[in-house]
């Protein structure tokens, strides 16, 4: 049981991943595939946030009488990390946007020539 | 003034001109601007070879901050070896590009063409330059964002979920490099590769690093597109346009080459990937597979650039087979192999573009004929055919020769006997094109007017990269000594903790 509730944080950041991934493998639709991305990825985000707490550790604000801070580096990395996947969801919308424009749907099995499956 | 700042030149010039390109708001001018960029970032590449050589490593702390706290560019004879390969190509391209662009990207799209090159140039020279291991997935992203863009400007509409399907495989390819490098983190607390190796090493065994191996090798393995992560690669490379399939096959996926590089020797140490983890035995599997299934399936393709980019993938199955051999000879051959395929595919893919410039598809049977209208583009096509062959005066033979004595070196006959027979496929796909060319008529109904050579423009470029095919060929000194000397170095500082371990290895 303790090895549940002690990890309980991985626990949440790999069903998100396996969630995020099984979604980008199985939707038929290019915008859910984008979507199961974005959770593939917010669980890489809460990997790095959780793995700065310390312990009894506050925020890492600099104020009179707290001696424990939490790590705040892995806060800066997922910061640079959430601009990395804004910037990926917004270019494969704008592909979507192109794929809907070119072949007339977003649905993976209604491309007529094998060639164009993703 | 200039001299201090040059370890961070390669990105900063082509980050700069990114905007400005997209400012100066006439396509020739664009053009003008990013090859000079591009030019002036070659030479800055050089200086830093030269100082490379002479003097070992070079080290330069990003806004003073020093290091293991701040970024680290750090370069040594490995990543400024590979920098001048990629700065060099990309001139080239550009140069190449300004006829090539103008038929294949509508009018309006050719600044975002150049500001995209200049990204994706800025983020493979992050790659390579960067010491640290998180600001690698940043300048990895920067360029993979910018190579989607790319691939996506095209006219035929394939290219659209080509780059789509290169988005899905790219991000998760990256995230999975990010999931590692958060283990590494996790376990160490510290983000600075050389920093890590030291206290990495301070670990017998821990299974956080061992799975933080596990995440970066499967990230980088898809954006390396090794065998059987390589899907995304085939589709993306034919429909992108030749400009950027040019660009692409011979600097991207070798970038991701290096980074596999820098993670197995600097990072983790090869003792430890190898010997303890077993990396060698799967990555020579994968490899030697990777060499044979996909030179088969480029013998059945009927689109010539569907050709080349499996052919792509085979050549990097002989430049993973050259890191498994774990031997220092094993390694040299890897990384020269980088630097050569670089020099052919880029010709061919030119030679292809070429071809799309003049006829306007590139199936084999459009190929019918060409020796006759367009001889320098054709003559260029079969010399840095037969050197992805590995004919003797071509740099595919020394890849090979040095591929093969290494594995020689270690007893390993049937690695040897391998890369030979897999050569003879590559004469087999080679060969059909050379054949539609030289040994069949012109087909029926096409105006012989209109088939001929190609501008100066696009013919210069590419026989610059043909004649480089031939002089290192010949004389191989800076290319063996730059890449014996990188050798050389990622091995000793890789095993400097443990070298009693690794001189058993045969």
């Amino acid at each position: 049981m303790s090895f549940i509730l002690d990890y309980y944080n991985y626990w949440v950041v790999v069903f998100l991943m396996m969630t995020g991934f099984y979604i980008v493998i199985s939707a038929n639709n290019l915008v859910k595939k984008i979507a199961g991305l974005n959770i593939f990825q917010t669980s890489v985000f809460m990997l790095y946030i959780s793995m700065g707490k310390v312990t009894g550790g506050t925020a890492p604000i600099v104020v009179e009488g707290v001696e424990l801070y939490s790590n705040p580096l892995p806060h800066v990395l997922i910061l640079t990390a959430i601009v990395v996947g804004v910037a990926t969801t917004s270019v494969g919308l704008a592909l979507i946007i192109r794929i809907k424009r070119a072949y007339g749907t977003v649905e993976e099995n209604e491309f007529k020539n094998s060639d164009d499956a993703i | 003034m200039l001299e201090q700042h040059l370890a961070a030149l390669p990105i900063l010039l082509p980050l700069i001109a990114a905007p400005i390109v997209l400012l100066v708001g006439r396509s020739s001018l664009a053009w003008m601007v990013a090859t000079l960029v591009s030019g002036f970032a070659t030479i800055a590449a050089w200086q830093l070879l030269i100082t490379c050589l002479a003097s070992g490593s070079l080290s330069y702390a990003v806004g003073g901050w020093m290091a293991p706290w701040g970024i680290e560019l750090r370069i040594d004879a490995a990543n400024a070896f590979v920098l001048l390969a990629v700065t060099a190509i990309s001139t080239l391209v550009l140069i190449y590009s300004k006829d090539s662009v103008a038929k294949e990207i509508e009018s309006d799209k050719h600044l975002l063409f150049y500001t995209a090159h200049m990204l994706c140039l800025a983020g493979l020279s992050g790659i390579l330059v960067t010491g640290d291991a998180f600001n690698l997935f940043v300048f990895l992203e920067i360029s993979s964002l910018a190579t989607y863009t790319l691939v996506s400007l095209a006219s035929d509409r394939r290219c659209l979920t080509a780059a789509f399907r290169y988005l899905v495989m790219g991000t998760i390819g990256a995230t999975f490099i990010l999931i590692g490098v958060g283990m590494l983190y996790m376990k160490t607390g510290t983000l600075n590769m050389l920093d890590l190796s030291v206290r990495i090493n301070l670990y017998e065994s821990s299974r956080t690093i061992n799975t933080g191996l596990a995440f970066v090798m499967v990230g980088v393995g898809i954006k390396l597109a090794l065998f059987p992560l390589h899907m995304w690669l085939p589709p993306a490379y034919t429909h992108a346009p030749s400009a950027v399939t040019a660009f692409l096959a011979s600097t991207a996926t070798k970038v991701a080459v290096y980074v596999m590089i820098r993670f197995i020797f600097t990072i983790f140490g090869a003792d430890h990937v190898f010997n303890d983890m077993g990396m060698d035995l799967i990555l020579m599997v994968l490899a030697v597979v990777a060499i044979f299934k996909c030179s088969y399936m480029a013998t059945v393709q009927n689109n010539v650039k569907t050709v080349l980019a499996f052919s792509s993938v085979a050549q990097i199955g002989y430049m993973v087979l050259g890191i498994a051999l774990v031997s220092a000879a094993g390694l040299m051959a890897g990384l020269i192999h980088i630097f050569n395929h670089a020099l052919m595919k880029g010709a061919l893919f030119m030679a292809v573009g070429a071809v799309f410039y003049r006829v306007g598809s590139v199936n084999l049977q459009d190929f019918r004929g060409l020796g006759k209208h367009m001889p320098w583009t054709m003559a260029g096509f079969t010399l840095a055919g037969l050197s992805i062959i590995g004919v003797p005066l071509t740099v595919g033979f020394i890849s090979k020769w040095y591929l093969v004595s290494a594995a020689l070196d270690q007893g390993n006959w049937l690695v040897a006997v391998l890369v030979l027979l897999g050569s003879l496929l590559a004469v087999v796909y080679i060969g059909r094109i050379l054949e539609a060319a030289y040994f069949q008529k012109l087909p029926e109904g096409t105006d012989p007017e209109q088939v001929k050579e190609v501008p100066y423009l696009m013919l210069v470029p590419m026989w610059i990269l043909v004649i480089a095919n031939l002089y290192f060929g010949i004389d191989t000194s800076l290319t063996t000594d730059a890449a014996s000397a990188a050798a050389q170095w990622l091995f000793e500082n890789s095993q400097t903790s443990v070298p009693q371990v690794m001189e058993m290895k045969p």
